[in-house]
């Protein structure tokens, strides 16, 4: 199979063929390899994926083929190769949350996601390189280097899920798995050019993701389209007995709406569409407000309304963040300590000694920085002014999409990023670079789904354009990003 | 020193092991003794990515636990998580409930002598075991046994409302009983399945003010605690009596020394940074699965007794000798119903039966004789089929072969011998053998008679009648 005709297969189609016989899954995995060695995936080059091994692909392959899984071969994602970020359990390849303190671990059990989509046909062959434990918004904060974005070698693929948005960016795969708690799949996807999906809150179980701040954090989809993306979602959604915090709500079927939008020219008739002047501030650079605009002309155009509304408590997203996630990782993290599994430093003088060399040694400076702040917010004395205070400001970030979304509005457009991706080593500054998620970490808060999707280049580089619709309202989102990108077209990259 | 100046306080903390199946958030087994670590999962060994599910039935016991100490259960409350590293925590914290705990403001019943006190229970809450560290397998090593980590516990907190060790003593022995009438745990100290730290302070008799408390740890017997309390008290007052002041710590008993030492752990100075569970919801229980819970629930030791002093008309204190022990007091009642003679029953229980299980130191669940099979001996005796002599002897039989009364009377012979002629032929015999007291007897020396009607019960080896050989013996000598 030739490389451009690998990268012009979408997942559907991919399983569309190898369910009807005319495409062998051992030609798909051998083309996403070759892809892989093509583009320079591997550490010394893109240093996109950290973990992959052909043989086990093939093997799953030859499962598939057989219809030796559960469902047969004519799984609805039957063949199709997919990347997971390096924080998603898989069975094996390792699960080391791009850590030193995880090196060589590789986990006894699957994440419900990847299980899930197994079932359907889908064949793991990448596990990606990320932020360390998900912390950061740029990939470059992995103990095995920062990775490039396929657009521009110099520049950082985003984060923290950057190693998965560039697989799906550069053709290695059609969708890949990534993690979210602030933004961490649609920032990247917004760099990388693809579309990045962050279900509801309790949609997608989170049995097998690493916990880094377990009320924040959610596993999603990256595709380059939104159809291959709703795709995902359908497969990975739904309740799991192993999440307590997953939900049972039924999930819709996001592309049944897909056909009969194709036959009308205002697919969004009766959709009304929220703009926040939160979400476009003045440092907000003129080329992705061009973008924007032009978005929401097109959104009009396809029939939907656009109103102004008001989303006061955006700005006090990233403070709230950055007291709530380091707090709860703080506490997640703990189980890192060299006792039962990862790494282990020898020759401590005392127990106390071990978990303090082990930790010290096996976290990198991002990580150690967040233990020690969530570690502080929770202490006796200061619980109050920080952790409880930021959880009630939580509250009315998430009425603030009650709000809007109980009035007249179906979903929220916004830029997914203040800015395009930015060159490798350019943001040293902790605080600089935690404003990047400046307009994604309010979706985590509330919980409510949110997407980014390719709206056109700055500067050459990809902008993303994100769609935030109600909780468990997928089905709209979807509706929303599906319909601007067939009005897009190619001026989506362009 | 002198403890007579001071007054003794004493809230319990009592942590009490469920009895489930499997663990408080994932399936593995609750099995005690098994090879180190094999009940352990992805969840409980907290491996990368496993998450905690609640166990309903840890909440069930709870729940039914919290009731029975008239507690009020909260239709909603909180797990929290609280973190410090040790080996054998393999989260780095333990699910347990801080601000809003499952049931608050109960008491336990306690009589020390000098009639029923309430002792005050702050709070129950649901929380999960660690695992165990062992020091003393390997040398220079200590091993990892997660087979209890995870295992679901109840935090039982008490009032500083106790004055003695003895009412110490009677709180916990009183609590014990009553988690076993309710099946909610195995209750024992020994397997660890009930842990004691006991928070103990000394003020003068007549203050208000609370003094400052130190923390005993390690207690593995009831009297075990009552001896620490006596220990640490009589420490404290000698402190206060120098002038000195009590510092707040954490002391290990050492029931081998009789003595208690400092821990080297400051527990006072951990920080535990509690907050909020973010991988379970908060538990919400409705009316209707409380009313469930409450219509579930077992008889409570204290209306037992009410019931059996009024039902078989029992007097107090064999009441509380019957009720000790659930299973004792369900055996009784089965028997006494059967034989509607609750006084006879009970005769039995606290006699023939309980010397039998106490020699064999086993409970009445390992008895082979069943309520049915008693009750049947009991209307042999009162029908005068076997002597009561004998009906020990054929209960001793029953014991041992499990087989009924009637059959083992028969089989051994033991069915009393009423019939005038077998009864003659006795008498006949002891006088002949006894020719002096023979004598005596029939010039009339009354006091005799007794003498003799054993010589009868020896020969017939307990199966005579002795109303019949007194009425025959009586016939020997003429109206008198």
């Amino acid at each position: 199979m030739k490389s451009e005709d690998f990268r012009a297969l979408h997942a559907a189609a991919i399983s569309a063929r190898v369910a009807a016989g005319t495409l062998d899954p051992a030609e798909v995995v051998a083309a996403s390899f070759a892809r892989a060695k093509e583009v320079g995936a591997g550490r010394e080059e893109l240093n996109l994926v950290l973990w992959s091994d052909e043989k086990v692909a093939q093997a799953d392959a030859v499962s598939v083929k057989k219809g030796m899984g559960p469902r047969g071969g004519g799984g609805s994602l039957a063949g199709v190769p997919m990347a997971v970020k390096d924080n998603i359990a898989t069975l094996g390849l390792p699960t080391t949350c791009a850590s030193r303190i995880l090196a060589g671990y590789v986990s006894p059990f699957e994440a419900t996601a990847i299980t899930r989509l197994r079932m359907e046909g889908a064949i793991v062959v990448a596990k990606t390189n990320m932020d360390e434990f998900a912390m950061g918004s740029s990939t470059e904060n992995s103990a095995y280097g920062p990775a490039h974005n396929p657009h521009d070698v110099r520049l950082v693929t985003g984060g923290s899920s950057g190693g998965s948005a560039a697989a799906v960016a550069s053709g290695i795969v059609p969708i890949a798995l990534g993690s979210e708690t602030g933004g961490s799949v649609r920032q990247p996807a917004a760099f990388c050019g693809v579309v990045g999906v962050k279900p509801t809150y309790g949609r997608v179980s989170r049995y097998g993701l690493v916990a880094f701040a377990s009320s924040l954090d959610h596993i999603g989809a990256f595709a380059r389209n939104v159809d291959d993306a709703a795709l995902v979602m359908e497969t990975i959604s739904g309740i799991d007995p192993r999440d307590s915090t997953s939900a049972n709500i039924p999930v819709a079927k996001y592309r049944e709406q897909f056909v009969s939008m194709a036959t009308t020219p205002t697919p969004l008739d009766g959709i009304t569409v929220g703009v926040a002047g939160e979400y476009f501030p003045e440092m907000l650079g003129t080329d992705m407000r061009r973008l924007c605009d032009r978005a929401l002309d097109l959104l009009r155009s396809l029939g939907a309304k656009v109103v102004s509304v008001s989303m006061p408590h955006t700005s006090l997203a990233i403070p709230v963040y950055y007291i709530i996630a380091p707090a709860e990782a703080s506490s997640n993290l703990a189980r890192f300590d060299g006792v039962r599994y990862g790494m282990r430093r020898s020759g401590s003088a005392s127990l106390r000694e071990m978990f303090g060399d082990t930790r010290s040694d096996g976290f990198g400076p991002e990580v150690t920085r967040r233990i020690l702040l969530g570690t502080y917010v929770l202490s006796a004395g200061y619980y109050d002014a920080y952790y409880r205070k930021a959880q009630s400001v939580r509250t009315l970030i998430a009425d603030d999409f009650t709000r809007v979304f109980a009035g007249t509005c179906d979903v929220l457009f916004t830029p997914t990023t203040p800015t395009t991706a930015f060159p490798i080593g350019q943001i040293t500054d902790p605080y600089e670079m935690y404003m990047s998620d400046i307009f994604t970490a309010t979706a985590n808060l509330a919980g409510v789904p949110a997407m980014s999707l390719p709206i056109g280049r700055s500067n050459g580089m990809p902008a993303g354009g994100q769609i935030i619709a109600s909780h468990f309202c997928e089905d709209k989102m979807f509706r929303v990003a599906y319909a601007l990108e067939a009005a897009l077209g190619g001026e989506a990259h362009q | 020193m002198t403890p007579g100046k001071y007054e003794m306080v004493v809230g319990l903390e009592v942590h009490v092991q469920l009895k489930t199946r499997s663990k408080a958030f994932c399936g593995c087994s609750t099995d005690f003794g098994d090879a180190p670590n094999i009940n352990t999962c992805p969840v409980c060994l907290a491996l990368p990515g496993a998450l905690p599910v609640l166990n309903e039935q840890a909440v069930t016991l709870a729940a039914r636990a919290a009731l029975s100490l008239g507690c009020t259960i909260h239709p909603v409350s909180v797990f929290a998580r609280k973190n410090y590293f040790y080996p054998d925590l393999p989260k780095g914290y333990q699910i347990t409930q801080f601000d809003r705990p499952l049931a608050t403001g109960g008491h336990v019943a306690i009589d020390v002598g000098d009639g029923a006190r309430r002792i005050g229970v702050t709070r129950v809450h649901i929380e999960e075991d660690a695992g165990k560290s062992i020091h003393d397998r390997f040398p220079r090593e200590t091993a990892i046994d997660l087979n209890r980590a995870g295992v679901p516990l109840i935090e039982i907190v008490s009032e500083p409302d106790m004055r003695t060790s003895r009412e110490a003593g009677a709180y916990l022995r009183t609590l014990r009983q009553i988690l076993k009438y309710l099946g909610v745990s195995d209750v024992s100290m020994e397997e660890g399945s009930l842990r004691v730290d006991a928070n103990v302070s000394a003020r003068l008799h007549g203050d208000a003010e609370l003094g400052t408390k130190t923390e005993m740890k390690n207690m593995n017997s009831f009297s075990g605690v009552e001896r620490a309390l006596e220990f640490e008290f009589a420490r404290q007052c000698e402190v206060l009596d120098r002038g000195g002041k009590v510092v707040q710590q954490t002391l290990l008993w050492d029931a081998a020394r009789g003595e208690a030492r400092v821990s080297r752990t400051k527990e006072g100075s951990h920080d535990y940074r509690y907050f909020p569970e973010p991988d379970l919801g908060h538990l919400v229980l409705d009316a209707d699965w409380l009313r469930r819970v409450k219509a579930e629930m077992p008889e409570l030791p204290s209306d037992r007794k009410a019931r059996f002093v009024s039902d078989f008309s029992l007097d107090a204190e064999d009441v509380d000798q019957l009720t000790a022990d659930p299973s004792l007091g369900e055996y009784f009642e089965a028997v006494a119903r059967a034989t509607a003679d609750g006084k006879s029953a009970a005769n039995w229980v606290m006699g023939e039966v309980q010397a039998l299980l106490n020699a064999n130191n086993v409970t009445v669940d390992a008895l082979v004789v069943r309520p049915a099979d008693l009750a049947q001996l009991i209307h042999m005796v009162r029908d005068g089929l076997v002597s009561h002599a004998a009906a020990k002897r054929v209960f001793a039989l029953m014991a041992e072969t499990g087989k009924p009364a009637a059959q083992v009377a028969h089989e051994h012979g033991l069915l009393q011998v009423g019939d005038d002629v077998s009864l003659a032929g006795w008498i006949d015999e002891v006088l002949a053998e006894h020719p002096d007291e023979a004598t005596r007897y029939l010039a009339g020396e009354r006091k005799l008679q007794g003498v003799l009607v054993g010589f009868v019960m020896k020969k017939s080896a307990g199966k005579a009648d002795p109303k019949r050989v007194n009425q025959l013996l009586v016939s020997r000598v003429g109206p008198g």
